[in-house]
């Protein structure tokens, strides 16, 4: 904190990829600005500044500016990352950004990330298949604690994208259920609430877009903003996959 | 060539309350559209992190507990500003909801049988939980509430309830268009036909017909600028479109809640759960001054009473000063690195991320700031909007009203929930009482207006102030004179600098003319909504002349019963330049008024009986056709079109 406080401000220089779809001869491209550094600054901070004084045409997307709600995912020199937590302290002078591949452009820095979710959410069913209807007469069902606790820790995941973006099978296999799908299939798996058992999510994990198609490169695992246990993740899922027979057996 | 939508049920706003009243709506059999700013996970119900009450009674420091003490706390913590009947109704139903959100996969922290070691008013004390309650749904405590109630996911509830709630939105099939936002109601001035909704991909405005609107849009602590710890996405534009109108009045907008414990200086929420759990607050001198302050709840006084104390503080010059204005500390050291890495584990992030600290041995840099508002669009206990049939609202857009003057911590989850499927319910019955009518000339007029309106700012050309300067003029104004403490001086002060700036609007000048969504075009169209939402709050603070919950003024430092047990009430009349203020009872009082409990217990007591004041209460009620006759009329108007 003290070291935030006292540094000698820098200039930074930023190189933002610009394209805005809806300008009939828009290009794509990238633009060079220029600001003074001020303590804490984070990308939202330093690109609402840049929007301000600027170019007030620059568009990328942040909500909750506290790394929770995933709306900021975007390329910062070459790394997936969120700009909200991503203070440009850690970063050097000149600060390149881009927006993540993988999801369909919106303009500049904003891309869709949530309809990609949504459509992993409905391919993968990613609900609770309740065993029976609701009963709001009964006690809630009981759950030992360290079970809530493992399933909070895989439902931690924001599905701001970094992880798909980082996935070098994301951007070649169109249907690979990708990082955050896995990890939402195996949240579901782990939830004995669900009444799904080995054989149906044996259908949903062992196929070509399942966890099989994961080359084990990690990079979903290095830059996941929050620290989700991908590695362990995976292990789960092959195993669950290894250990089922398959219906035709 | 315009594109013109319709559906039985419109809802928007794609967070906790507008997702669970679209639920409920579906499950009715109703056609259900659901519009948001954002995907809906990444609505602003995500980052509530600390818990929801309920009052289930699970753990042995929640034992005995009911839905009427749950409703007594929400009372006091309201400073009788809220609707009992409401508040009694929420309370009675808040069970429900979390049980229902456990088999919708929440996955709640549970009660662990056995010994277990908490940290309760300064001392770690050793319980033994029941073992027959191990597994159960575990309480933790938070501010203002006689028991340990709030039910919580770790420091995660609010996306851990979102998602659950969503997932649920999937498995049904509701459709949801995000990245959209709705500009303006289409209507007639007695029923509402849907909203003109404007892409926000593309910029084109549309309209969407519709037999019943529900507007859950959350909060609007965006007209305080950076100092709230609200998303960038809490503007207020549900409760600004209602507004527009120029029927549909806003209650209580001058009740503003501060938080005591946001990240200083980013404004990041860092959760009650951690008072709860046992943390301290100390000044620049290290400090625990809430215990010479509030001696019986210490820490876990209600928001406003802390907020205050805090204020206090760093008045009296025991903050910690930096180029950012005065902090005060939060110390979790003592509550262990393993309980902060699980309990309290977003907690954990934020400090790591944004100040660069490790809470478990590393005080937390902390100030009040702008968190919740209790105002918003006032409706019946059905979710129904005054004056305006087929016009819903839910959550935080709402005064529906259980908070009253202050919002107790936790209680905001549990009534997104609540209300949500309260309204939805409403909302659907009566979709199902009336035709879709279509009010096709409404409805493109509207539209024209609102493309009209953007055509404007980006026509207009000079030399004119930016927008982001008038915002930011906005937030000074507000922060500085219509903050923890207010006087009528002060407000005098904001209200003619929120006038200056809402004129400036009209010359202020955009230097962005890109087509598609333009983000500085959109920004321009909230603005001045943002102003006029900024405006009734300074005056309806300004016409209170008293103190009451977070609504606190130096000149009128007493809670007045006599004269201010009462709703404000602020319609903007159509080409008016400025609001008109009236005023409701709070509503039949069951609790009557008295001590909190916590904070000053001095106050001017009411004259008239209760039975007085119920009686008018009742005989307004049935004379403004509200609770009872409200929805049979509306309903009326929408068959007979």
């Amino acid at each position: 904190m003290s070291k935030q406080m006292t540094s000698v401000p820098r200039h930074l220089t930023f190189e933002i990829f610009r394209f805005n779809p809806h300008e009939p001869d828009g290009e794509p491209h990238m633009q060079r600005f220029e600001i003074e550094e001020t303590p804490y600054m984070s990308l939202f901070i330093a690109l609402n500044k840049i929007r301000e004084t600027q170019d007030p045409s620059l568009q990328f997307d942040f909500a909750c500016r506290s790394a929770i709600c995933g709306s900021c995912g975007m390329m910062v020199n070459g790394k997936p990352s969120l700009g909200c937590r991503t203070l440009t302290a850690d970063l050097p002078e000149l600060i390149r950004l881009q927006p993540l591949p993988v999801f369909k452009l919106i303009g500049d820095l904003s891309v869709d990330t949530g309809v990609w979710f949504r459509e992993m959410a409905q391919s993968t069913e990613a609900w609770i298949h309740a065993k029976e209807a609701f009963d709001p007469q009964a006690d809630e069902q009981r759950m030992d604690d360290e079970l809530a606790n493992t399933l909070y820790e895989s439902d931690r995941c924001i599905e701001c994208g970094c992880c798909v973006a980082a996935c070098g099978v994301a951007r070649i296999t169109k249907d690979f259920k990708g990082p955050a799908g896995l990890n939402r299939i195996a949240r579901f798996m782990m939830d004995p609430r669900d009444e799904r058992g080995d054989q149906d999510w044996f259908e949903v994990i062992a196929n070509k877009d399942g966890v099989f198609a994961c080359l084990g490169m990690m990079a979903c695992h290095d830059i996941c903003p929050k620290e989700l246990p991908l590695l362990e993740v995976y292990a789960y899922l092959r195993r669950k996959a290894l250990t089922t027979k398959s219906r035709d057996d | 060539m315009r594109s013109i939508e319709s559906t039985d049920v419109l809802v928007i706003g794609g967070g906790l309350a507008g997702e669970r009243a679209a639920i409920e709506a579906a499950a009715a059999g109703q056609n259900v559209l659901i519009l948001s700013l954002v995907p809906p996970r990444r609505s602003h119900s995500c980052a509530a992190q600390g818990g929801m009450q309920a009052a289930l009674g699970n753990c042995v420091k929640a034992e005995g507990d009911n839905p009427c003490i749950h409703y007594k706390d929400t009372v006091r913590g309201s400073d009788w500003g809220a609707d009992q009947d409401v508040a009694r109704l929420f309370a009675e139903q808040a069970p429900r909801a979390v049980r229902e959100l456990a088999h919708m996969g929440v996955p709640w922290t549970r009660v662990r049988g056995g010994n277990n070691s908490y940290f309760i008013r300064g001392e770690r004390v050793s319980i033994d939980e029941s073992v027959d309650n191990d597994g159960l749904i575990m309480h933790r405590d938070f501010g203002g509430t006689a028991k340990w109630r709030a039910c919580y996911a770790a420091a995660g509830t609010g996306h851990a309830v979102l998602y659950a709630i969503d997932s649920e939105v999937v498995r049904l099939g509701i459709n949801v268009r995000d990245r959209v936002e709705a500009v303006q109601l289409i209507h007639d001035g007695q029923r509402c036909f849907g909203a003109i909704v404007r892409c926000l991909r593309s910029g084109i405005f549309f309209p969407v017909l519709a037999k019943a609107t529900v507007i859950a849009t959350g909060g609007h602590g965006r007209i305080f600028g950076q100092y709230t710890t609200n998303a960038t996405i809490n503007e207020g534009m549900g409760a600004a479109i209602a507004l527009n109108t120029g029927v549909v009045p806003l209650g209580n907008m001058e009740a503003v809640q501060f938080h005591p414990t946001a990240l200083a200086p980013s404004g990041i929420l860092i959760t009650e759960g951690c008072r709860g759990d046992g943390a301290y607050l100390l000044n620049r001198q290290l400090q625990r001054f809430m215990v010479d302050a509030e001696p019986e709840k210490q820490e876990l006084a209600s928001r406003d009473v802390v907020s205050r104390h805090m204020a206090v503080q760093m008045r009296d010059g025991h903050g910690v000063d930096t180029a950012f204005g005065p902090h005060l500390w939060l110390d979790l050291r003592h509550l262990g690195a393993e309980h902060i890495r699980t309990k309290l584990r977003e907690v954990f992030d934020i400090c790591r991320d944004f100040v660069g600290i490790d809470p478990a041995n590393e005080l937390i840099p902390v100030r009040p700031t702008q968190h919740y508002s209790m105002g918003g669009i006032r409706v019946n206990r059905d979710g129904q909007a005054y004056n305006l049939g087929g016009l819903f609202a839910a959550g935080e857009a709402a005064c529906w009203d259980m908070h009253g003057f202050n919002r107790l911590g936790g209680n905001s989850l549990a009534e997104t929930i609540v209300a949500g499927r309260i309204v939805g319910q409403c909302a659907a019955e009566f979709a199902k009482g009336c035709r879709l009518d279509a009010q096709l000339d409404i409805a493109t007029d509207a539209c024209d207006q609102a493309e009209r309106r953007a055509r404007n700012w980006l026509q207009r050309s000079g030399t004119g102030p930016s927008i982001y300067a008038i915002r930011d003029e906005m937030a000074e104004t507000m922060i500085n004179r219509v903050g923890i403490f207010r006087n009528g001086d002060e407000l005098e002060q904001a209200l003619s600098e929120l006038q200056a700036q809402l004129l400036a609007c009209n010359v202020a000048v955009l230097r962005s003319k890109a087509p598609g969504m333009n983000p500085e075009l959109t920004f321009a169209l909230r603005l001045e909504n943002m102003l006029k939402l900024a405006i009734i709050t300074t005056m309806g603070a300004l016409a209170r002349t008293e103190s009451r919950g977070a609504h606190s003024r130096t000149d009128f430092p007493l809670r007045d019963d006599d004269r201010w047990l009462n709703r404000t009430l602020a319609r903007w009349p159509t080409g008016r330049d400025e609001p008109e203020l009236t005023y409701e009872p709070v509503g039949l009082l069951d609790l009557p008024p008295g001590h909190r409990g916590y904070g000053d217990d001095s106050r001017i007591p009411m004259r008239r009986s209760i039975d007085e004041y119920n009686a008018e209460v009742d005989g307004l009620q049935k004379a403004a056709g509200r609770i009872d006759l409200m929805g049979a009329q509306g309903r009326t108007a929408g068959s007979a079109a």
